[in-house]
């Protein structure tokens, strides 16, 4: 092969590598008192956007030891992006509504 | 008077194995009455028929995939529930402060635990908690079976550290047929107590008042008044953001603005702005059974409770809810509020305390 082939070769490969491990950003919506789902598997490096679509105020925060995060309160409309880079399996809860749960497998 | 009537039928069991509950359900079309009532609603406009839907009761008690409803579990829960050996003085058992005759609850401000002291917060009725996710005025507890062992070991409460607990327990012949019945092979744990426990107390509901024979259908089962109250409660009070559907709670963590240095969920929340003097919505069924009211016991009747709420209550600071805020009710709102809750009232069948094992 000649230098340039190679070259382009690298290329390829250096770009195929970033398009398989482009962190992406999921959307979660909070409505009627719950999650928009209640379980979902992501890969460490991602994120999850947590949207308040409800006309009550919510707080997301994480029950698991090891795992915790919080956001900040989130009035009607507010929203916030949290990046998992550990991974394990969470649960999720708003604090004020208990009921709301979501079970986040991070790979 | 018009009227739709839907008749849904109830499931005998879910398949967890729950308990079926009888329900039928009733779409009521407005009659002039109620159209008049329900345009004097403040807040976004809603047909009464939809709202009144909102509260039909479950047909069935959920019980958790790890610990299935069983008829044995559930006689030896109620045993133990009743049994005061479960305490380091023998003489406290968990139905000494969750009282059938107090609506679970015990009608003082505050508990008593272990040598007559005088705990910190108030005994909560224990109705309905089949539906609810934590426990504990606080919600330190996940689960009904996280809860169970708390105040047994507490040395504040019944001061039975668990190990001690399962001794005893061993040493009383007739709790061993009970234990083998409900947890073949297993002998007497821990898990098995707790679960036990859990178990009886999720066939703990409220029944049937007669708010639920209004919502399915029968116009004269609750007073004018207290229809005008229905009305208040899920609109200018706006009681029903959360003392919601048929429960009347949602279970969730507020701070109302009582005063006092008890930060409840805050304790355990303690980066969580919202969760300091934080603490759990009660359910509204059989309310007026249970005064004193609040977790400190602060408010001594359903009246005082309601003017608490109106004045928006007692305490300005930032981790109080946005809808706690003077409601300006009129003494006639406030008289329907009350007529309406005293429609939540079931006459539930005495509860019956087994034979105790020796």
């Amino acid at each position: 092969m000649t230098p340039r082939t190679i070259a382009l070769g690298v290329i390829a490969a250096v770009a195929a590598a970033q398009v398989a491990s482009a962190a992406v950003d999921h959307k979660i919506t909070q409505q009627n008192k719950e999650f928009s789902t209640k379980e979902m598997a992501i890969a460490a490096g991602d994120s999850i956007t947590f949207m308040n679509s409800d006309e009550i105020t919510h707080n997301v925060y994480s029950v698991t030891k090891g795992l915790e995060f919080e956001l900040r309160t989130q009035p009607p409309g507010k929203s916030d992006t949290i990046k998992f880079d550990k991974a394990g399996t969470l649960t999720v809860e708003c604090a004020i509504h208990p009921k709301m749960k979501l079970k986040v497998t991070v790979k | 008077m018009n009227r739709i009537i839907v008749r849904a039928t109830a499931a005998a069991l879910v398949a967890a194995g729950g308990l079926a509950l009888p329900a039928t359900s009733t779409l009521r079309a407005d009659d002039t009455r109620n159209i008049a009532v329900a345009r004097s609603t403040q807040g976004p406009e809603r047909s009464l028929a939809e709202l009144v839907n909102k509260y039909q009761r479950p047909t069935s008690v959920p019980f958790p995939a790890d610990n299935p409803y069983s008829k044995e579990k559930d006689l030896l829960g109620r045993t133990l529930f009743f049994d005061p050996r479960l305490s380091g003085s023998d003489f406290i058992s968990c139905g000494t402060c969750h009282n059938p005759a107090f609506s679970w609850g015990d009608g003082n401000p505050r508990a008593t635990g272990h040598g007559m002291k005088v705990l910190g917060r108030r005994t909560p009725t224990i109705l309905n908690l089949a539906w609810v996710d934590r426990m504990f005025w606080d919600g330190r507890a996940g689960s009904l079976e996280e809860q169970a062992l708390g105040p047994i070991e507490a040395a504040g409460e019944m001061n039975l550290p668990l190990d001690q607990l399962i001794a005893k327990l061993d040493g009383i012949r007739e709790y061993r047929p009970l234990f083998e019945r409900a947890f073949p092979g297993q002998g007497i744990t821990k898990d098995g107590i707790a679960k036990a426990i859990a178990t009886y107390e999720r066939t703990i509901v409220s029944g049937q008042a007669p708010f639920d024979r209004w919502v399915a259908g029968d116009d004269g089962a609750i007073s004018e008044s207290a229809q005008r109250g229905f009305v208040v409660f899920n609109g200018k009070a706006k009681c029903a953001t959360c003392h919601e559907g048929w429960s009347f709670t949602d279970g969730s963590f507020h701070d109302i603005g009582v005063r006092g240095a008890d930060i409840g969920r805050g304790a355990h929340l303690t980066r969580l702005p919202l969760m300091q003097h934080a603490f759990k919505t009660p359910t509204l069924r059989n309310v007026d059974r249970r005064a004193p009211y609040m977790h400190d016991g602060s408010e001594p009747t359903l009246e005082a409770t309601i003017d608490f709420y109106d004045r928006g209550g007692d305490v300005r600071r930032p981790s109080v809810a946005n809808d706690v805020r003077p409601l300006a009710l009129t003494a006639g709102e406030k008289a329907d509020l009350l007529a309406f809750l005293r429609t939540l009232t079931s006459e539930d069948a005495p509860v019956v305390i087994p034979s105790m094992p020796r």
